[in-house]
């Protein structure tokens, strides 16, 4: 009798655990979802700063997920649901950092790179081919190269 | 010579921008919020469930409003500074219960103390959304005004009190 009192307590606590870990139910409304899933790729969760909001279990994401599901349910545009973020979160809450001034070094980095990058190469491609065209043959330096290269020709 | 110079510059470069990358805190992140109006609430207070406690109220005063819960190991860690703080009698420090258990919450502050005048009770966590709270602890400074003047995120430590909010506070209580 006591075993199997226990056996059911068990089954009723792993049963309210499982409930507490499952995924928040998929909204009734398929189209919501398909937003939901599109704005929270865009979006950084704060709390584990490299996942997105639709990659983490965070309890701050699970919240923000809810707050932009509701927001789509109001039928505001994602502008509107963005702005909301930006306006609480800052610019860090995209993943995709927008083009200002403080951002330009970012933005333009890269480029900047890869055209310092490009000039040097072409600066040492050039010097080298000077150092290479200055040498200059001797009388006698050019008849040996002659007569070797002659050599060369003949041979089969 | 100059074959060294160059890829030595490189590298001091690298390495400055590495220091720097290192001392920075990827956790503190700038609050857009600051200089602009607290975001209004009116949430049930935590000892007395009937009653409100609005920011509105909080109005005409300065005050710090302190996000923390029951089970965040960061509030327990900044809690002697507060309490010291609220001894003082300063500035007020209004306390969030950010997505807790109110018998929690309520067993936390009869163990270590209570440094708050009233506690709002935000179980969503749609206060903390508004405010932008994303790790409790976390401390903004609010003026007469009602409007945000500082944001401390994480543990409020007393070397921070001493040189930063403390003097913005008596700034801000002058004005």
């Amino acid at each position: 009798m006591k075993l199997w009192l226990y056996l059911v307590s068990i089954l009723l606590i792993s049963g309210h655990a499982m409930a507490a870990y499952e995924a928040s139910p998929l909204a009734e409304n398929p189209q919501v979802e398909a937003r939901l899933k599109a704005l929270a790729v865009e979006l950084r969760c704060l709390v584990c700063q490299n996942q997105t909001l639709a990659d983490s279990n965070a309890p701050l994401a699970e919240d923000l997920r809810r707050e932009v599901r509701e927001m789509i349910v109001k039928n505001m545009s994602d502008k509107e649901i963005i702005d909301f973020l930006v306006s609480r979160y800052g610019d860090f809450v995209l993943y995709r950092p927008p083009l200002k001034t403080t951002t330009t070094l970012l933005w333009v980095g890269p480029f900047l790179l890869v055209i310092g990058g490009a000039t040097a190469l072409v600066l040492v491609l050039r010097k080298r081919q000077k150092k290479l065209a200055a040498v200059a043959l001797t009388e006698a330096e050019h008849n040996r190269v002659a007569q070797l290269l002659s050599e060369g020709a003949n041979r089969p | 010579m100059n074959r060294f110079l160059i890829p030595l510059g490189i590298f001091v470069v690298v390495l400055v921008f590495l220091g720097i990358g290192l001392t920075l805190n990827p956790r503190e992140l700038p609050s857009p919020l600051v200089g602009k109006p607290a975001p209004s609430f009116s949430l049930p207070q935590l000892h007395e469930k009937e009653k409100v406690l609005s920011s509105n109220d909080l109005k005409g005063k300065v005050w710090l409003l302190n996000f923390w819960a029951s089970w965040c190991g960061g509030c327990k860690e900044e809690h002697p500074v507060l309490i010291h703080l609220a001894k003082s009698g300063e500035v007020p420090i209004y306390g969030m219960d950010y997505k807790d258990r109110r018998e929690e919450a309520l067993a936390w502050l009869r163990e270590w103390g209570n440094p708050y005048p009233l506690v709002a009770v935000d179980e969503s966590g749609r206060v903390g959304i508004d405010y932008g709270v994303y790790g409790v602890p976390e401390t903004y400074v609010i003026d007469k005004a009602g409007v945000i003047r500082y944001k401390q995120i994480g543990p409020l430590r007393e070397d921070v009190l001493q040189t930063k909010i403390l003097p913005l506070v008596r700034e801000l209580q002058n004005q």
